[in-house]
């Protein structure tokens, strides 16, 4: 399941991870500090390129005194921990049913002309990891994808590459709507409390 | 109490019981999968499925419904059939239908009932799942697609055996059940998730593709290999015994048994002693019967009783120890005695030296000091009655020995006869933990008082058992763990040196000296040989081992499953065993070999049949009159008086897996063996 030559044969947080992991395991209660598991998973994910090896879960055990085997089965039950390398760039298209009667496929479609693998694959520069996944909660702004911790909403294929070739290049896009609207205001413009009258309280 | 109606009848039940277990009390069979009653609820199978008034219009698991006041239960309806034809409609749909080919096959659970459930035929035309098979160590065998997830394994290990190795990784169509990491596990009662496993996912791997179920005669009797006395069922086949079961028994191993016990048999079909053996002119030649009679009669004819002596072994049986006690006092021996080790038990006080506590009463203590004892790898069932007890809470568990994982935490006291002095001494703090326990208990391992300075450990246990409260009214709470099955039972019937008789050292030494000119071991195998050289030795046993390998004259004898036989389990519980299959070649039941070789040397026994023996038994000893019950022992003095001051303690089990003739012989508890070497290995990084 795991890519055994990438397996790192020891891990241990760094300061900063450290130091935060810490501050977590503080919030519960003596002798419930297995409760940290979740955030401590999620801290080594990212110190380690977003995704967790057999190390990292041994390593986590340790700290919260869990039988390893607990850990890894929360770690392989969530989706969103990576037992496997991914790239620089986790890109994940949202594929549940308001995405895509919104279009999902077309997105999908971009994605895969614009980076060149298919769905569960790493681009050879290792800069991109495409995945498909079920419902990320921005339904209001389908079709979307995040992209390690932003979202990129109200999608289409050229704005889903325009987001792919600015990350290629070493930008950051603006995270949210790549529509000209903003938040998740109507998208036709405002149909409310559109004449210009202040507000209760304004 | 509750009164419940189910499928019309109305019963009371106790409170606080699910559905399920009240369907039982009224004798309604309901199917299960993940429900087990030594285990936690998981209800996970859904296979139980009832219909409950009153209660929402659908199936309720009746693993995970408490009963109430008033409850009306139909586990026969229209609704209740469907549901359950739909659950195993679903648990078909992945799994294989490699029935021919399965071990589990012919008592399998999901078999049974999917010719009451099943559907005659498959509406699912899609793909079926497959799953990489585990390698969970040589013992259990896995076939990962046949899971049905039902997480008994799991619960098992995590809660029985107190190792939490097993889990289930992944969700959905892909969780698995497994280690994730590829190991073998690593607890002594690994092999009972095999029958827990109600599919063939968790087969036995020694045993695959040996026998089908209906080909085996099934013979129940006791276990040899350890001194906890597990009630087993040996299943054979011809002359072969081909595997080993648990049987239930509340009081003993409940419906588990220890790797050890389960697989040690392969070893009953290896160096088996299966013809009499003679040396002449330095090697062992086979012999008849009279020629080894005659080789003995020669040697031990008008020889002064005191130059011989007799040692009993680790499994002998009552019977045959009985008949030797008569022969050696016919021929006027004062030395016999049956602790190889040397521990210095005193066979005038039964509750010196049995678990007066009992097993079941494990679980009614609140406190426990282990005294030079590893009880996970001594006697791996009152280990896990122990941990059973600590689950409850409420218990405390102090050890004085090696600090080792005892699978239940504990406070590390000390490694010897210091701490055990401070303790005896009332000075040590766990003292105040047992002194306030309403059922404090000590268990005192073969480790501490088989030294040297034995007598003096156990009468500052008896000291500590005195002051601290551990011997009340229908409480004894001072117990002794023996690690070999023959040894409570011989030292019922007293086979110990009499007056002015030796020990095993003084036997020892006297051979070395000449002073000791024949030496009879009955299946003692655990001493240092090489110290018989200069003697006449006549071995009786089973197996060709170090014992054989010394002997002048080796008579072939019978192993545990070849003999109708009486042992006493570590509780002074008295079993008996049954023949399963009979010995191979010329061996004998043990205790006709003695009684042909009285005969032989003019000094006959005055028995000879079973019940006369075992009337010569109970006349010896009243414990033998009671088969299977205990009987609770009188609190004398015992021990010596003297402050103990030896070595650390030390376990006198190392390597669990091979602890006899008959588990040294074992091909399977040599790859056990190696298995676990291997993955100390890996532990401590010594394979770099």
């Amino acid at each position: 399941m795991t890519a055994q030559d990438q397996q790192p044969d020891t891990f241990v947080f760094d300061e900063t991870y450290g130091a935060e992991a810490r501050k977590i395991i503080a919030r519960y209660p003596e002798g419930r500090q297995a409760s940290a598991v979740m955030p401590l998973l999620d801290l080594a994910q990212r110190q380690h390129g977003g995704w967790l090896p057999t190390a990292a879960m041994n390593h986590v055990a340790d700290m919260l005194d869990m039988p390893t085997i607990r850990v890894y089965e929360v770690a392989s039950f969530y989706t969103m921990y990576n037992l496997e390398p991914v790239g620089e760039n986790f890109v994940q298209v949202c594929t549940t049913t308001p995405c895509a009667l919104r279009g999902c496929a077309t997105i999908l479609d971009a994605c895969r002309e614009e980076l060149g693998i298919d769905v569960g694959e790493t681009t050879s520069d290792n800069k991109f990891t495409l995945q498909e996944a079920e419902c990320l909660g921005a339904c209001v702004n389908a079709p979307m994808m995040q992209i390690g911790d932003d979202y990129y909403e109200d999608l289409d294929a050229k704005s889903t590459k325009v987001v792919l070739k600015a990350l290629r290049n070493g930008e950051t896009p603006e995270p949210g709507p790549q529509s000209d609207r903003k938040g998740s205001e109507p998208a036709g413009g405002l149909t409310t409390l559109n004449n210009g009258a202040a507000g209760a309280g304004g | 109490m509750a009164k419940l109606t189910i499928d019309d009848v109305e019963i009371e039940v106790p409170d606080g019981i699910t559905v399920l277990q009240a369907c039982e009390l009224a004798g309604v069979e309901v199917p299960r999968f993940c429900y087990h009653e030594r285990l936690s609820v998981a209800g996970n199978c859904r296979m139980c499925l009832v219909e409950v008034a009153p209660g929402p219009p659908k199936p309720a698991a009746s693993c995970a419904l408490p009963v109430g006041e008033g409850m009306t239960v139909k586990t026969n309806s229209p609704m209740v059939k469907k549901a359950r034809e739909g659950v195993m409609e679903f648990l078909l749909i992945n799994h294989p239908l490699d029935c021919p080919i399965c071990d589990q096959g012919g008592e399998c659970d999901l078999q049974d009932q999917a010719m009451a459930y099943g559907a005659g035929n498959s509406r699912y035309d899609e793909n079926k799942r497959a799953v990489r098979d585990k390698d969970l160590g040589p013992l259990v065998k896995t076939q990962m697609t046949r899971c049905i997830h039902c997480t008994r394994c799991i619960r098992f290990a995590t809660e029985v055996a107190g190792v939490e190795e097993l889990g289930a990784t992944g969700r959905g169509e892909t969780m698995e059940v497994g280690t994730y990491v590829e190991k073998a596990l690593t607890s002594e009662l690994s092999a009972n998730i095999i029958d827990l496993c109600p599919v063939g996912a968790l087969t036995s791997k020694p045993y695959a593709f040996v026998a089908r179920p209906w080909e085996l005669t099934r013979t129940e009797t006791v276990d040899v290999l350890d001194a906890v006395g597990s009630n087993i069922r040996v299943d054979a086949r011809g002359s072969e015994v081909l595997r080993v079961l648990p049987v239930l028994n509340e009081d003993i191993n409940e419906e588990w048994i220890s790797d050890k016990t389960r697989y040690a048999c392969d070893g009953l079909k290896r160096q088996r002693l299966d013809t009499p053996y003679v040396r002449r002119n330095g090697t062992l030649e086979a012999a008849s019967w009279d020629e080894a009679f005659a080789a003995i009669a020669d040697n031990v004819k008008n020889k002064d009783g005191s130059k011989i002596a007799a040692i009993a072994g680790d499994l002998v049986d009552c019977e045959s120890v009985m008949a030797l006690t008569d022969l050696m006092e016919g021929l006027g021996s004062p030395h016999t005695d049956c602790r190889q080790d040397g521990a210095q038990l005193d066979a005038t006080v039964r509750s010196s030296y049995i678990f007066n506590s009992t097993i079941a009463g494990i679980e009614e203590a609140d406190a426990c000091l282990l005294i030079g004892t590893n009880p996970r790898i001594e006697a791996s069932l009152i280990n896990a009655r122990i941990r059973k007890r600590w689950l409850r809470g409420g218990f405390s568990v102090g050890v004085v020995g090696q600090d080792t994982d005892l699978t239940y935490p504990h406070d590390y006291l000390g490694a010897g006869p210091q701490t055990l002095n401070e303790l005896a001494e009332g000075s040590h703090a766990f003292c105040k933990i047992l002194t306030k326990a309403k059922r404090p208990m000590v268990i005192v391992g073969q480790g501490a008082i088989a030294r040297e300075d034995g007598a003096k450990v156990l009468s500052a246990v008896r000291k500590i058992a005195e002051s601290c409260g551990l011997i009340s009214d229908g409480w004894n709470g001072f117990n002794v763990l023996h690690t070999a099955a023959g040894r409570v039972g011989a030292l019922d019937i007293g086979f110990v040196p009499g007056p002015d008789g030796k020990d095993v050292a003084g036997i020892l030494d006297g051979a070395e000296s000449g002073d000791i000119e024949t030496v009879f071991l009955l299946g003692a195998d655990e001493i240092d040989t090489r110290r018989l050289e200069k003697s006449f030795v006549i071995y009786q046993g089973h197996h060709g081992d170090v014992g054989a390998h010394c002997a002048d004259v080796i008579l072939p004898g019978a192993a545990y499953t070849e003999k109708n036989a009486t042992y006493v389990n570590t509780e002074g519980r008295v079993q008996r065993a049954w023949r399963a299959v009979f010995p191979p070649g010329e061996a004998r039941e043990d205790w006709t070999i003695i009684r042909a070789l009285s005969d032989t040397l003019n000094k006959t026994l005055r028995y000879d049949d079973l019940a006369g023996v075992r009337r010569r038994m109970a006349l010896q000893n009243a414990v033998f009159e009671i088969i299977g019950d205990l009987r609770p022992s009188d609190w004398d003095k015992f021990g010596e008086l003297g402050v103990a001051e030896g070595e650390s303690f030390t376990s006198p089990v190392s390597n669990f897996y091979m602890t006899d003739t008959i588990s040294r012989a074992s091909e399977t508890m040599a790859a056990c063996t190696k298995a676990l070497a291997e993955a100390v290995e890996e532990k401590t990084g010594t394979n770099g």
